[in-house]
C-alpha cells in the first residue's frame, strides 16, 4: 500500500502518460547517477591518487583540445536526445483527444469546485470514468492556483480571467490525490481534492445519480466500492452533497435568455446584431481587422467580458461589457451552451 | 570620483587624468545601458498590451493632446541642443557661456514640466486615471484604463528623470560658476550632457508611442 | 616577491575609529563591511530556515500557524536571495579581492562603491522593516495577483528589493570599469585570474538584468498604490506577464549567484593542485556563454503557467544549452586535479564540497529543463531541493571556499585547519541530509510552500529537519573558529598557499594602497611550473 506506491520514489503511475513519464524520469536518474560517479568519483580518485606526497611533482598541462571538444559535444548530443524525448511526451500531455469528456473546474481560496455537463457540481471530489480521456477546463476566481495530480504526472496553473486545461486518462480506479501547487495564501497546503476514477459500473450509477456506497479506496489499494439504489441527492464519501440541477447546457440556455444575449445572438444561424452561435464553436471567424480567430473558451469569455476587443467582420461594436456580471459558474454554463449550438 | 578642488587632481588609483576621464565616460555609458533596460521593460509592457488590444490603444490615445505633446517635444529637442552647446563651451573653457547654456537647458526642462503638469491636471479632471481610479465615461472600451496606467507610469518615470536632470544641471551650473571646470577637467558637464540626451531620447520614443497611435 | 608588512601600516590598522570605517572609500574595508552585513542577514535568514524545518517536522505538530509559516518562508527566501546570495561573493569577496587581483589601488569609483554599500543597507532596512509591521507572505517571487491582494506589508519588501537592486547595478558597473581601466602593467585579458573573468561576466548580468527587476518591482508597487492594473486580471491586466518580467531578471540572477562561486573554485583548485587551470579559455568563455544564454531561458519557469506550447518548446531547447558550458567547467576542474600534487587545505575541501553538491544541482537542473518531466516536478520539493543544491550548495560552498582561501589575506591571521575540517564535514553532511530527501519528496508529489502535508511525507521531512540541525551546527562551528582565529589566530604569512595571483604578492593584511610596489605582471596567473613538493 503505502510502501508499494512510494517504494520507487514515485507515486503510482495511473495513466499511460504517467508510465511513459516514469521511463523518461528513470532514464534521467540513471544518466545522472552515471555522471555523478564520473565527476565525483573522478574527483575522489584524483584527490587520493595525486595527493601531495614527498617527491611528487605536478605535471604541467594546460589544455587538451580533443578531450575538451569531446566533453562539449557528447553532453550536447545527450541533451538533445533528452530534449526531444521530453518534448514528445509533453506534446501528448497537453493534447487531449477530441472525444475527451469535459469537466469544468473552478479554483478559489481554498477549494476546488467541479461543474459537470449534467449540471451537478461537487467540491473537493471530482468523479470521472476510468479508461476514458477526461479534460478539465479550469479557471480561478481569485489568485493563481495550480491543479496537480501526481499519479497522472500532470499539472497546470489555474489563472483568473482565462481558461487553461489539463487532461488525463486514468487506468487505475480509485482516488487520486490532487494538490494546489501554486502558492495561494493561508490555506494553500489544505487546498486538496481527489480525482475519483470510477469503474464502468460505478460510473454508470454516478451518471444516473445513484449513491456510491462504501469508501472508495485510494488508487492502487484493494477495497471495492459498492453501488446502491437511486436517490436524487447523493452523498459521497467526503460528505459532499450533490444537488441535482438542470444540465449545464440548459442552465446556459436559460442564462442566455434572462441576460438578454438572445436579443442579438441567434441559435439558428439567422443574422441579428451579433454573430449567431450556430456552428460557431471550434471554427475560425474573420475579425474586423482581417485576422483569423479560433472560437474557443477563451475567445467566448473575452467576447462576454470585453466585447469590442475582437469584433467579427461585418458586425458593429455594439455589445456592452458583462464583466463582473457573470459568475464563473454561469460563465461556464454559457460557454457550454454556446458550444452545444451546432 | 575626485576631491573637489578648483584645480582638479586625478584620483590616486588612476594612472592619468585622461584615464580617469575615460573611466568616468565608460561608467556613464554602462549606467545609461541600465536606464535603457529599465525603460525597455515598460516598452515591452506597452508592446504586449498594444499587441493584445490595438483598437483600445487607438481609441484611448485620442484623449491625449497632440499639440501639448508636440510642444514638449520641441522643448526637449531644443534643450538637447543647448546642453550640447554647454558641453562644447565647457570644453573650450568659456565659463559664462557654459552657465548661459546650462540655464537655458534648465529653463526648457522647466517648461516641459509645466506643460506636463497641465496635461496631468486635465487628465485627472477627466477621470482618465490608472485602472483602479479610472472614472471617465467617454471611453467605453473596458480595457481603456490600462492605457492610462501605462501613460502615467511611462511619462511619470520620464518626468522623474527630467526632475533629476534639472537637479544635476543646477548642480554643475553652480560648480561652473565657482570655477571648478576647465578644458582639462569638465567631466561632470560631459556626463550630465550624456544623461540629458538620454532623457530626451526616451521622450522621442514616448511621444509617438503614446500620442500618435495610428 | 615576499615582503613582511611593517607593523601598523595595513588597511585594518590605518585610520582609526568608527567614522573612518563608515566613511571609508577603501574597497577592502567596504568589502569587509559587506561581508559582516551579509553574514548577519545570513544568520537571520538561517534562523527562519530552521524554524520552517522545525515546523515541518511532523504533519500535525505545528508550533506556528499557517500565516506565520507563510511569512517565515517569505522572509527566508527574500532575505537569502536579495540580501545574502546575490551580494555575498561579488560585493563582499569581490570588492576585497578584485582590485587586488588586478594590481589596482582601488576600484574605479571608490565613492560610488561606498554609496552602493549604503544603498544596499537602506534596501535591507526597508525589507527587514516589514517584520515589524504586518510582514509579507507572498514568497520571494511576489506572484500576481496574490501579491496585489494580500493585506501584508509586502510593499516594504518590494521597496527593499528595488533599492538593493541599485546597489547591485552600481557594483557591477564599478567592477566592469575597474577591470577595463585598472589592470596592472602586463596583466592582459589572457592572463587574468578566472575569478576576475567570472566577476566580469556577473557584472554584465547585474547591469543588464537588474534594471528589469527594478521596473517590475516598481510596477508591482504601483499596482498596490495606484491600482495600475497591468498585472491584475480584475482590472484587465495579465498576471502571467508579471512572471515573464520577474523571471527575465530572476533567471539571470541565478547566474549572478553561481558564476562568482565558479570563479572562486577556479582559483582554489589550481593553487591547491599546484597545476595550471585546465582549459583556461574554455572556462573563461563558458562564463560568457552562460551569461548570454541566461537572458533567453526565463520561460522555463513558466512551463505550466499557460504559456504557449511553442514557447515551451523553445525555452526547453535553449535551457538545455546551459548545461553544456556548465559541464565544460566541471570537467575542466576535475581535469585540473589530474597529475597534480593535491593539498587538502580548507579551501580545497570546500571546492570538493562544491563539486559534489553542484554536480547534483546541475544534473537535476536537466530534469527540470526537460518539458514533460518539469510538468510533474515544478512547484514541488524537487525544485526546492534543486535550487538549494545550486544556489546554497553552489554559492555557499564557493563563499566558504573563498573565505577560507582569503581569510589570511584579509585579516593576516590563520584559522585552525582541524576545526575547518570538522566544520566542512558538518556543513556538507548536513546539507545533503537536509536537501537530498527533498528530491524524493518532490518526485512523490509534495508541493512546495506547504505548511501542512499528508502523513506519507512525514519520514523524509523528519530526515530533512534533522539534517538542518547539522547544517546549522556546521555554520555555528565555522563562525566560532573563524571568530577565534580573528582574535587569537597565528600570524599569517603573506602568501600561505603559495599562489601566483597578485593579491598574494602583497603583505597580509595589505597596506591601505594594496601594494608596497606597483605590481608588474610578466606571466599567466596559473603558471604553476612543476617543482618538488
Amino acid at each position: 500500500m503505502f510502501s508499494q506506491a512510494y517504494a520507487a520514489g514515485l507515486p503510482i503511475a495511473a495513466s499511460d502518460i504517467a508510465s511513459r513519464w516514469d521511463s523518461l524520469y528513470n532514464f534521467l536518474v540513471w544518466l545522472s547517477v552515471f555522471f555523478f560517479i564520473l565527476v565525483v568519483g573522478g574527483m575522489i580518485y584524483f584527490a587520493v591518487k595525486f595527493r601531495q606526497r614527498p617527491g611528487a611533482r605536478a605535471k604541467y598541462i594546460t589544455h587538451n583540445v580533443l578531450i575538451e571538444v569531446l566533453w562539449t559535444i557528447v553532453p550536447l548530443i545527450l541533451l538533445m536526445v533528452i530534449f526531444v524525448w521530453g518534448y514528445v511526451v509533453y506534446d501528448d500531455m497537453v493534447r487531449p483527444p477530441s472525444d475527451a469528456m469535459e469537466v469544468r473546474v473552478i479554483g478559489k481560496q481554498w477549494l476546488w469546485q467541479f461543474q459537470y455537463d449534467d449540471g451537478r457540481t461537487t467540491t473537493g471530489e471530482v468523479f470521472v470514468p476510468v479508461n476514458k480521456p477526461v479534460k478539465f477546463i479550469m479557471t480561478s476566481e481569485d489568485v493563481l492556483h495550480s491543479f496537480f495530480i501526481p499519479s497522472f504526472r500532470v499539472k497546470q496553473d489555474v489563472v483568473p480571467g482565462m481558461y487553461t486545461s489539463v487532461w488525463f486518462e486514468a487506468t487505475i480506479p480509485g482516488k487520486h490525490q490532487v494538490y494546489c501547487a501554486e502558492y495561494c495564501g493561508t490555506s494553500h497546503s489544505q487546498m486538496l481534492a481527489q480525482v475519483v476514477a470510477l469503474t464502468a459500473d460505478q460510473w454508470e450509477s454516478w451518471k444516473s445519480g445513484k449513491q456510491l456506497l462504501g469508501e472508495i479506496p485510494k488508487a492502487g489499494e484493494t477495497a471495492v466500492a459498492k453501488v446502491a439504489g437511486s436517490s436524487d441527492a447523493v452523498t459521497t464519501s467526503q460528505g459532499t452533497t450533490l444537488v441535482k440541477a438542470p444540465n449545464l447546457i440548459e442552465q446556459g440556455q436559460k442564462l442566455a435568455m434572462t441576460r438578454g444575449c438572445v436579443a442579438c445572438h441567434s441559435a439558428d444561424g439567422s443574422k441579428l446584431q451579433g454573430p449567431s452561435w450556430k456552428g460557431l464553436y471550434g471554427h475560425e471567424v474573420i475579425l474586423s481587422d482581417g485576422k483569423k480567430q479560433k472560437v474557443d473558451d477563451n475567445y467566448i469569455r473575452e467576447s462576454i467580458e470585453n466585447p469590442n476587443a475582437k469584433i467579427v467582420k461585418g458586425f458593429a461594436p455594439l455589445m456592452p461589457t458583462y464583466k463582473g456580471m457573470v459568475s464563473e459558474l454561469e460563465m461556464n454554463a454559457l460557454i457550454q451552451y454556446i458550444k452545444s449550438v451546432k | 570620483m575626485s576631491q573637489a578642488t578648483v584645480t582638479h587632481h586625478h584620483a590616486h588609483h588612476f594612472a592619468s587624468a585622461d584615464d580617469e576621464f575615460e573611466a568616468a565616460k565608460q561608467g556613464m555609458w554602462v549606467f545609461l545601458v541600465t536606464e535603457v533596460l529599465m525603460f525597455g521593460g515598460l516598452f515591452v509592457a506597452y508592446g504586449t498590451f498594444r499587441g493584445m488590444y490595438p483598437e483600445m490603444f487607438h481609441e484611448a490615445h485620442k484623449m491625449l493632446s497632440v499639440p501639448m505633446g508636440a510642444l514638449n517635444t520641441v522643448f526637449l529637442i531644443t534643450s538637447s541642443l543647448t546642453m550640447a552647446m554647454a558641453v562644447t563651451s565647457a570644453q573650450k573653457g568659456l565659463r559664462s557661456r557654459t552657465t548661459g547654456f546650462l540655464a537655458a537647458t534648465f529653463l526648457l526642462a522647466g517648461c516641459f514640466l509645466v506643460v506636463k503638469y497641465f496635461e496631468y491636471m486635465h487628465k485627472i479632471h477627466d477621470g482618465l486615471l490608472p485602472a483602479g481610479f479610472f472614472t471617465n465615461h467617454e471611453l467605453t472600451n473596458p480595457k481603456a484604463p490600462l492605457f492610462f496606467s501605462l501613460y502615467f507610469v511611462m511619462t511619470g518615470l520620464h518626468g522623474v528623470h527630467v526632475l533629476i536632470g534639472m537637479g544635476l544641471i543646477a548642480w554643475i551650473m553652480i560648480k561652473n560658476q565657482k570655477g571648478y571646470f576647465s578644458p582639462a577637467f569638465y567631466t561632470p558637464v560631459e556626463l550630465v550632457g550624456f544623461y540629458w540626451h538620454f532623457v530626451d531620447l526616451v521622450w522621442i520614443y514616448l511621444f509617438p508611442l503614446l500620442y500618435l497611435v495610428s | 616577491m615576499s615582503h613582511t608588512s611593517a607593523p601598523g601600516e595595513n588597511y585594518l590598522t590605518g585610520p582609526k575609529g568608527l567614522k573612518s570605517w563608515l566613511l571609508t572609500v577603501d574597497h577592502k574595508r567596504i568589502g569587509l563591511m559587506y561581508l559582516y552585513t551579509v553574514l548577519s542577514f545570513f544568520l537571520i535568514g538561517g534562523i527562519f530556515a530552521l524554524l520552517i524545518r522545525w515546523s515541518l517536522f511532523s504533519p500535525d505538530h505545528k508550533f506556528i500557524d499557517a500565516n506565520t509559516y507563510n511569512k517565515f518562508f517569505t522572509y527566508h527566501g527574500a532575505i537569502m536571495v536579495f540580501l545574502v546570495i546575490i551580494p555575498a561573493i561579488p560585493a563582499a569577496l569581490g570588492n576585497f579581492i578584485l582590485p587586488m587581483m588586478l594590481g589596482a589601488k582601488d576600484v574605479a569609483f571608490p565613492k560610488l562603491n561606498l554609496a552602493s554599500y549604503y544603498i544596499f543597507c537602506i534596501g535591507a532596512a526597508f525589507a527587514v522593516s516589514a517584520l515589524f509591521f504586518r510582514g509579507a507572505d507572498t514568497g520571494w517571487t511576489f506572484y500576481t495577483p496574490y501579491s496585489i491582494r494580500t493585506n501584508t506589508t509586502v510593499i516594504l519588501v518590494l521597496c527593499g528589493a528595488f533599492i538593493a537592486g541599485f546597489s547591485s547595478i552600481l557594483t557591477g558597473l564599478n567592477f566592469i570599469i575597474t577591470t577595463h581601466k585598472l589592470r596592472a602593467k602586463g596583466l592582459t585579458w589572457g592572463r587574468l585570474p578566472l575569478f576576475v573573468w567570472a566577476l566580469y561576466a556577473t557584472s554584465i548580468i547585474q547591469v543588464l538584468a537588474t534594471p528589469v527587476l527594478a521596473i517590475t518591482l516598481l510596477l508591482l508597487i504601483f499596482e498596490r498604490v495606484f491600482q495600475i492594473g497591468i498585472f491584475d486580471p480584475k482590472l484587465g491586466g495579465d498576471p502571467v506577464l508579471f512572471q515573464h518580467f520577474f523571471w527575465f531578471y530572476s533567471h539571470p540572477a541565478v547566474y549572478i549567484m553561481i558564476l562568482p562561486a565558479m570563479g572562486v573554485i577556479s582559483e582554489v583548485i589550481p593553487v591547491f593542485s599546484r597545476k595550471p587551470i585546465f582549459g583556461y579559455r574554455a572556462i573563461a568563455y563558458s562564463s560568457f556563454g552562460i551569461a548570454l544564454i541566461a537572458f533567453v531561458v526565463w520561460g522555463h519557469h513558466l512551463f505550466v503557467s499557460g504559456q504557449s506550447e511553442f514557447a515551451n518548446f523553445l525555452f526547453s531547447l535553449i535551457t538545455m544549452f546551459v548545461a553544456v558550458p556548465t559541464g565544460v567547467k566541471v570537467f575542466s576542474w576535475i581535469a585540473t586535479m589530474y597529475k597534480g600534487t593535491i593539498r587538502f587545505n580548507a579551501p580545497m575541501l570546500y571546492a570538493f564540497g562544491f563539486l559534489e553538491i553542484f554536480t547534483i544541482g546541475g544534473l537535476t537542473g536537466v530534469f527540470l529543463a526537460t518539458l514533460a518531466v518539469d510538468v510533474h516536478l515544478t512547484d514541488t520539493y524537487f525544485v526546492v531541493a534543486h535550487f538549494h543544491y545550486v544556489m546554497v550548495g553552489g554559492t555557499l560552498m564557493g563563499l566558504l571556499a573563498g573565505m577560507h582561501m582569503w581569510f589570511p589575506k584579509m585579516f593576516g591571521k590563520m584559522y585552525s585547519e582541524g576545526a575547518a575540517l570538522v566544520g566542512f564535514i558538518l556543513v556538507v553532511l548536513g546539507f545533503n541530509i537536509t536537501f537530498f530527501p527533498q528530491f524524493i519528496l518532490g518526485a512523490q508529489g509534495m508541493p512546495r510552500r506547504y505548511w501542512s502535508y499528508l502523513p506519507e511525507f512525514t519520514f523524509l521531512n523528519q530526515v530533512s529537519t534533522v539534517g538542518s540541525w547539522f547544517l546549522g551546527a556546521g555554520f555555528l562551528w565555522t563562525a566560532i573558529y573563524m571568530g577565534r582565529a580573528l582574535f587569537s589566530g597565528a600570524k599569517a604569512p603573506d602568501n600561505p598557499w603559495d599562489s601566483k595571483s597578485l593579491e598574494w604578492q602583497s603583505p597580509s593584511p595589505p597596506p591601505v594602497e594594496n601594494f608596497l610596489h606597483e605590481p608588474v605582471v610578466t606571466e599567466w596567473t596559473y603558471e604553476y611550473r612543476p617543482s618538488k613538493a
